[in-house]
């Protein structure tokens, strides 16, 4: 059945796989030669799909009008060290609850997923109030412990996908050979989890990334604002300028695209290691 | 950023019953010893501690908010209203409004989403050269930010410089340019079909997962019968992979009724509060100060949410256990 396929079928097959891929990718397109414009060509009519002369100037002018270099480095650190804590500590919990069975297992997992389901805006007040408190406002490592503490459920529930499908027979060979079981875990469970391991990092550096508003709220000096509360800033005056706009969607979009490029398989095993199982 | 969360909901629900059973029975040869419950509780604070300080206390707290005066502009009065709150909100017409344009959001969004992935789930099965290529790049969308989305087409739907009016005047099916984010009826379809062009990957994937649990069997035994591709679709496929799709579609109402990124960069709820969905008129009420009302009207979103999803499971459970 599946490896029968008429020439017909096969014709609509491909024009909709094409039509899909450029309706996915058209407007990164877009705003990529938008970034390349003079900013006179941008407001110019007929609009050009291709540009005329490739111009740097609005790359120049984002870094020239604002701190952009510092939101990035801002964006990077945090991002990086949140992910990177909130996979480790995730992992640890996805191991637990993928590999024993205790009381308070479902509701942990409850707890877990009922994170997911409740708006955001909630906590904003009360989180700001405790920041306040605890002198962590306008603090980038502030951030970074909010981030962690919203990439936990999410890595966690991944992580335990993958924790079971690998066989517990080991970590006990590993165990019965002298290991702790925390030694176990990393010396011969870890390295068996890599693909899940750097599909839950990717996914918690994408989140922490791209994440506006708990940014807006916490950050309010100029040096320490991340990419996209920089980007919510630009928009929020009166006029936008289209031009320093795209350079800096551009340079937000590519360290994702090259992250998610680079191990898009492994997400898809990551996304579908459950599903799959059902 | 709840973004590619909503999957997560979704996975211990389709495993549900089925962990393996090999980790089950050596576990319980272990099951008194005090080792044990330490590495437990060593493994699982961290993640605990994190979650309860940083989210669940926020939102307890925020919940409480929704029963007092607390306006940021004059926080000397934070007395405790009842539910005057909720008075205002409901006493309010554009509540009605904006809620009826949260439930438009949600189905014209999830549709096209929804058929659209499908068909490309289909039609990915097939292996083809470049089809990993091809996958990554159709991906791409889901790791940029709903808020970064909002910004390209924003641009894209301008109505000035936008290439969309210019795409549809060279192809002769408009003769003046459309100002898309100016008029409330345009504007709430441009959002739309940014937030269309966002979400048909995570179907994609979704269905693409669930397509591959179908045993080959199944279809052979369908192609000796006779039964041709409509017919194996209907009758085979979507009943197969019938639980995952129903999760998928629940968690995305979900997730899109409480995603206000998109049209937050898009539109900021404009023009004259037209686009607003319950998520971003929350946005402006938090940005004018009364966290009071923001948290009151959280609590509805989630009140609704919740329903809602006790209806869905209800009528998903219902339909299995007549068929079966």
């Amino acid at each position: 059945m599946i490896n029968r396929e008429l020439p017909a079928a096969k014709t609509v097959r491909i024009a909709f796989l094409g039509l899909w891929l450029i309706i996915s990718l058209f407007p990164l397109y877009w705003i990529l030669i938008t970034s390349f414009k003079t900013p006179g060509a941008i407001f110019s009519y007929p609009l050009t799909y291709w540009p005329e002369e490739f111009s740097l100037e609005n790359y120049v002018s984002l870094f020239e009008k604002s701190n952009f270099a510092t939101y990035v480095v801002n964006s990077l650190l945090v991002s990086t060290v949140a992910a990177t804590v909130a996979t480790l500590i995730a992992m640890l919990s996805a191991y637990v609850l993928a590999r024993f069975e205790f009381r308070s297992k479902a509701a942990v997992l409850m707890a877990f997923l009922v994170t997911q389901m409740i708006p955001a805006f909630i906590a904003l007040g009360p989180l700001y109030l405790m920041m306040v408190q605890l002198k962590l406002v306008d603090n980038r490592f502030g951030l970074m412990l909010i981030y962690v503490a919203v990439c936990i459920p999410f890595s966690t529930i991944m992580l335990r996908g993958f924790f079971a499908n690998i066989p517990d027979a080991l970590e006990e060979a590993a165990m019965i050979d002298g290991c702790s079981r925390f030694g176990a875990l990393f010396r011969v469970i870890v390295p068996v989890m890599k693909p899940g391991i750097i599909a839950a990092f990717i996914f918690n550096f994408v989140n922490c990334w791209n994440e506006l508003f708990l940014s807006v709220t916490l950050m309010n000096k100029d040096e320490n604002k991340t990419i996209p509360t920089a980007l919510n800033g630009f928009i929020s005056s009166f006029t936008i300028d289209w031009g320093s706009m795209s350079a800096a969607a551009v340079l937000t979009i590519v360290p994702t695209m090259v992250l998610f490029a680079f191990a898009s398989r492994y997400i898809v095993q990551g996304l579908t290691a459950g599903a799959v199982k059902g | 950023m709840s973004g590619q969360t909503t999957t997560a909901t979704g996975r211990p629900s389709t495993r549900a019953g089925a962990p393996s059973a090999a980790p089950h029975k050596s576990t319980r040869r272990r099951a008194f010893s005090t080792r044990r419950g330490l590495v437990i509780l060593a493994f699982m604070l961290p993640a605990i501690i994190f979650v309860a300080v940083f989210t669940y206390y926020p939102m307890l707290a925020g919940s409480q908010m929704a029963f007092r005066n607390w306006n940021l502009n004059n926080l000397s009065n934070t007395d405790w209203v009842g539910l005057g709150n909720f008075q205002k909100i409901f006493a309010d017409p554009n509540f009605y409004v904006i809620l009826g344009n949260s439930v438009l959001w949600v189905v014209a969004s999830i549709i096209p989403q929804f058929i659209i992935g499908f068909a490309l789930a289909l039609w990915l099965r097939r292996k083809f050269v470049f089809r990993g290529v091809y996958q990554a790049l159709i991906f791409f969308p889901w790791a940029i930010s709903g808020f970064l989305i909002g910004i390209l087409f924003r641009w894209m739907f301008n109505g000035e410089f936008g290439v969309i009016n210019d795409l549809l005047m060279k192809a002769g099916l408009i003769d003046t340019a459309i100002p898309w984010l100016a008029e409330p009826g345009t504007a709430m379809t441009a959002v739309i079909i940014a937030n269309t062009w966002y979400g048909v990957t995570f179907f994609a994937i979704m269905i693409l997962a669930a397509l591959q649990s179908v045993p080959d069997e199944v279809y052979e035994a369908a192609a000796l019968d006779g039964s041709g591709k409509v017919r194996t679709l209907f009758s085979i496929t979507i009943p197969y992979i019938s639980t995952t799709l129903a999760l998928t579609v629940l968690l995305r109402v979900i997730w899109i009724f409480n995603f206000p990124d998109i049209i937050w960069a898009m539109t900021g709820g404009g023009p004259a509060n037209q686009t607003h969905i319950i998520t971003t008129w929350m946005i402006s009420i938090t940005q004018r100060g009364d966290y009071g009302q923001a948290s009151a009207l959280g609590l509805i979103v989630m009140v609704i949410l919740l329903v809602f999803s006790a209806f869905y499971l209800m009528a998903i459970r219902e339909k299995k256990g007549a068929r079966s």
